[in-house]
């Protein structure tokens, strides 16, 4: 028996966004009399962080604390129209719509502020920490839950804003496939290394070093869990996972639980080690690009490339069992 | 403990001006972890309700069959069994998920009529006072087929003595007139003629499934106002609404979704399965009702990953160019179309990869078979394509000798490149991300190729 | 039918099971504790993972019926007030969570590891989670946040 090691690379990009219907999604913002933003959506978090974000797009644009903003999400009754979370496109179509309802909202604060405070409103700003205060003298300043009193009961108005964002359908020619579905492409380059036994045909993926181009992490932690989460996604896509496991020969065989559909444990994970370059989007919000969805890709071409350079066996059907690692094997000393 | 940042800042140094964001940028701890590692996030399945019925559903036993004769007497003989559903309790019978933005042919029935197309179709829904009763219930219904021919291989499908399973007439889904989403860019014969090489492989998939860990349901609740209330695990609170709407053939408005906690999606809680028919059977019994699939049909009858074949010819100069490339691509639809037609565009636009390649020619056919019909899952239409492409850009480098980094960053796609769908490349950087994950196992690269930047254009660098 | 007497995360608590009620669902349907999750009701996913008188279980195979006069203990019963216990602390700090529908069946497991050995080794954590399905993360903050959460375990008890 000998392990065979190996390394593979693949270089992808990946759209944000795929717009064949029109691609809208709103938000609206309110103050609350004590100082709170209630950013109402109909977005869906899968997990992937989404509430998160949001909060964080509509704290920096108000130039309020995070704990002053409150999402509240996924109901249709109370929170405007989304198109759904797919396509890499909640962050961005998401993200833009807070960001124009909290620009409107934040437009107002301010006017409600510089009256309280008897000066311009352009001559005031935020500064993060819940205070509303004159550029160049920042003792002339009012706490943001006397900015809402004032609001409602002396000055008779609402803090809230109305934010969307719309990619317009686009129709593909049908003759040549020119189109516009995406906003912007995000960009990967994996270096998978593995080893390969040559007696079981049993593929270990040892490491996965990803460079990412997200356009703007606009959390590195959550950032890091979609590469990370994703890589060992692709890594199960690769060596273990199918429903067909004689796709398409037969249709039996098909798994029907968590013992017969394989995936990798937490003994069987690669190292992993991830860097993030940010290249802004322009039409991103504060230039982020989607990335939930690419992550597992790169991944897989790598693992086979490093197969290929570990034993020399092309495996071009997926996934890459050791039944057909040895197969290849075998064709080889043949 | 906190992790590390793993931000590059040496990339892009003019573009990014970071200075004066105060939460953007920064690792801050998600709203949702404290939620989860106490145990009260709330998922659509932990509310109860009292006087709750349950939806299991009786399925197709073939590939492809005439139903002939559906017998739901001794389903109606178990004890808690409340109701049987079948296509005739359903007002509009049909799930078509992208009739939403006007794409036609209606093709999937929510429940089947007189035919089935995949084994695990439903047939016949059944309500019931517990998920024992309600599945005991599904199991007892007879149903008498007369099989027909099934297909089960996409190139098959297209062949001209093939079986028509589909009854728009054609086992392909038709992009305005023709049999699959084109794409025409160049003259890709004559780049053939005048390459140096030409390389032409096969790629294929298997199904994959989504395998949230948290399965696909709801639960519909009549409310005092009329309405029902749909607690959901829909990736899409709107789409679902929008969908369940026309087939129950009520107004918008009085439907209301409730969810935006999912225990995982991954695609596969983009179509509306579980809604249309919890709707019905709280209607029909005036009670609660919970659908949710078991851990089995999650993966078997639920929607996977596209299996895919993908062709890929390439030619190719001595110097490591790519000048044409072609690619025939093959989506296994299964038996409806769901998202598949929309993904197999994707697929279309992404080709050919990230690459500038003057002469681009492809044919991308989302084909129907007796399968369980595939639909969205993270990345679809892109992923298989990349494991395609990418390990078609390996074995090209090792077959002209030339390094796999450098062959990528001699081909990689720049600002102001027009891709093979004709949109003009802007914010590139897959130049830099083939350095960095150069720089980060030690790989080499000669000066000339660690100066290239994705923001020069084309003709001033090699 | 019979009637089940149990403590549940230190506190009496009475119902009655048929036969086929499982722990899982006694404590999601009848006790109102919806930590513990279904993912497959089949003994695969460990999301339903609750300690039966100190040792990790699938509670969705556990018959509600066998378990009279247990001890069950939930992800509900670990925090003290406001404050976490070490695992959960570690979980949140560590981001070894996304959409959480796994977290509270790991925290259990690790729980449980971290009860009968303050200090394991990556491979015996790799082992007591085995059999906790998580679709999202890739493990790896999982595994590192227990370790974490072990080694502020030995902290605390040192102080
Ligand atoms: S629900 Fe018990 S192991 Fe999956
Ligand atoms: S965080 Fe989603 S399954 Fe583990």
């Amino acid at each position: 028996m000998t392990l065979l090691r190996g390394r593979g690379y693949a270089s992808v990009n990946y759209p944000t966004g795929m717009n064949l219907g029109g691609d809208p999604s709103q938000a609206l913002i309110h103050a609350t009399t004590m100082g709170a933003f209630v950013i109402s959506l109909s977005s869906v978090d899968l997990g992937q962080g989404l509430k998160t974000v949001v909060a964080q797009c509509a704290a920096e644009t108000l130039g309020m604390p995070m704990e002053n903003v409150i999402v509240d999400t996924a109901d249709t009754d109370t929170g405007p129209h989304c198109m759904g979370t797919f396509a890499s496109r909640g962050t961005h179509r998401v993200g833009n719509a807070v960001i124009m309802a909290a620009r409107e909202a934040r437009d107002v604060m301010l006017a409600v502020a510089a009256d309280e405070l008897e000066v311009d409103a352009g001559d005031l700003e935020t500064d993060g920490t819940g205070f509303v205060r004159l550029k160049g003298s920042p003792e002339t300043k009012i706490h943001i839950a006397d900015i809402t009193l004032a609001a409602h009961f002396k000055q008779g108005r609402t803090i809230s804003g109305r934010g969307i964002f719309l990619k317009e359908r686009n129709y593909p020619v049908p003759e040549t496939g020119e189109m516009d579905p995406d906003s912007c492409q995000a960009h990967a380059c994996t270096v998978a290394e593995v080893e390969v036994d040559d007696e079981t045909g049993v593929v270990t993926v040892l490491s996965l070093h990803n460079a990412y181009e997200i356009g703007r992490a606009l959390n590195p932690a959550m950032a890091a869990q979609q590469v990370e989460g994703g890589g060992w996604m692709g890594v199960s896509h690769a060596v273990f996972e199918s429903t067909e496991p004689y796709y398409p020969a037969s249709r039996d065989h098909g798994p029907v639980d968590f013992c017969e559909y394989l995936m990798p444990g937490p003994a069987e994970i690669p190292v992993q080690s991830s860097v993030i370059l940010e290249r802004p989007a322009s039409n991103g919000p504060f230039g982020a690009k989607g990335i939930g969805e690419m992550t597992a890709n790169a991944p897989i071409p790598a693992i086979a490339n490093a197969i290929f350079d570990a034993c020399g066996v092309r495996l071009t059907t997926m996934p890459f069992t050791p039944e057909s690692v040895l197969r290849g094997l075998d064709a080889l000393r043949a | 403990m906190p992790r590390v940042n793993p931000i590059d800042t040496e990339y892009f140094k003019d573009e990014r001006r970071t200075g004066d964001f105060t939460v953007i940028g920064k690792t801050v701890q998600r709203s949702d972890a404290l939620g989860h590692v106490t145990g009260r996030t709330e998922f659509f399945e932990d509310r109860t309700f009292p006087d709750l019925a349950h939806v299991k559903i009786h399925r197709s036993a073939h590939h492809h069959a005439r139903i002939d004769d559906v017998d739901v007497s001794e389903a109606l003989r178990v004890p808690g069994v409340l109701r049987v559903i079948t296509h005739r309790d359903v007002p509009s019978n049909w799930y078509v998920v992208l009739r939403l933005i006007g794409i036609e042919p209606n093709d999937e029935p929510v429940l089947a009529e007189d035919r089935v197309l995949y084994k695990g179709e439903p047939i016949v829904a059944v309500v019931a006072d517990s998920e024992a009763a309600a599945t005991e219930g599904a199991a007892r219904v007879r149903v008498s087929y007369t099989e027909l021919p099934a297909v089960l291989d996409v190139e098959e499908a297209l062949a001209p003595d093939a079986p028509i399973i589909k009854q728009a007439g054609t086992n392909y889904f038709v992009y305005e007139g023709h049999h699959c989403r084109r794409l025409r860019f160049g003259d890709v014969e004559r780049g053939f003629a005048e390459a140096d090489h030409i390389f032409e492989w096969r790629y294929s998939s298997a199904p994959i499934e989504h395998a949230p860990t948290e399965t696909t349901g709801c639960v519909v609740v009549p409310q005092s106002s009329g309405r029902l209330l749909i607690h959901s695990n829909t990736q899409a609170a709107f789409f679902t609404l929008d969908n369940t709407a026309l087939i129950l053939e009520r107004p918008f408005s009085d439907l209301q979704v409730k969810g935006g906690t999912v225990g995982g999606g991954f695609g596969g809680k983009v179509d509306v399965m579980v809604e249309p028919l919890a709707c019905i059977a709280a209607t029909l019994t005036n009670r609660p009702v919970k659908f949710v699939y078991s851990r089995e049909e999650e993966m078997q009858v639920s929607s996977p990953r596209a299996a895919e074949r993908i062709y890929i010819k390439d030619g190719v100069m001595d110097d490591g160019r790519i000048v044409a490339r072609k690619v025939m691509l093959y989506v296994d639809a299964g038996a409806y179309s769901r998202h598949s037609p929309y993904g197999t565009t994707k697929a279309c636009a992404h080709l050919p990869g990230p690459y500038t390649i003057p002469n681009v020619y492809a044919d991308c056919h989302c084909v129907y078979t007796n399968r369980t019909p595939s639909s969205a899952m993270r990345g679809f239409g892109v992923t298989i394509a990349d494991f395609a492409l990418e390990s078609q850009m390996d074995r090209v480098a090792r077959a002209i000798g030339m390094d796999p980094l450098q062959f990528r960053l001699r081909n990689a796609y720049r600002d102001g490149d027009m891709k093979a769908h004709r949109k003009i490349a802007e914010g590139t950087a897959l130049i830099e991300v083939i350095q960095r994950a150069a720089a980060l196992v030690g790989h080499e690269l000669p000066e000339e190729y660690r100066a290239l930047t994705s923001s020069t254009p084309r003709g001033d660098q090699p | 039918m019979k009637i089940v007497n149990l403590k549940v995360n230190g506190v009496g608590r009475t119902f009655i099971a048929r036969p086929e009620t499982t722990l899982l669902l006694a404590l999601r349907e009848q006790l109102g504790l919806t930590g513990a999750k279904r993912g497959c009701a089949q003994g695969a996913c460990g999301s339903c993972t609750v300690l039966l008188d100190g040792q990790p279980v699938v509670s969705c195979l556990v018959p509600a019926v066998t378990v009279d006069g247990s001890d069950v203990a939930t992800v509900e019963g670990l925090a003290d007030g406001r404050k976490l216990s070490d695992v959960q602390q570690a979980f949140l700090d560590g981001f070894a969570t996304q959409c959480g529908f796994c977290t509270p069946g790991m925290i259990m497991s690790a729980e449980a590891l971290l009860d009968r050995n303050p200090n394991p080794t990556r491979d015996e954590v790799n082992e007591a989670i085995s059999g906790n399905v998580c679709r999202c993360t890739g493990y790896e903050p999982i595994v590192s946040a227990i370790l974490d959460a072990a080694e502020r375990r030995r902290a605390g008890a040192n102080l």
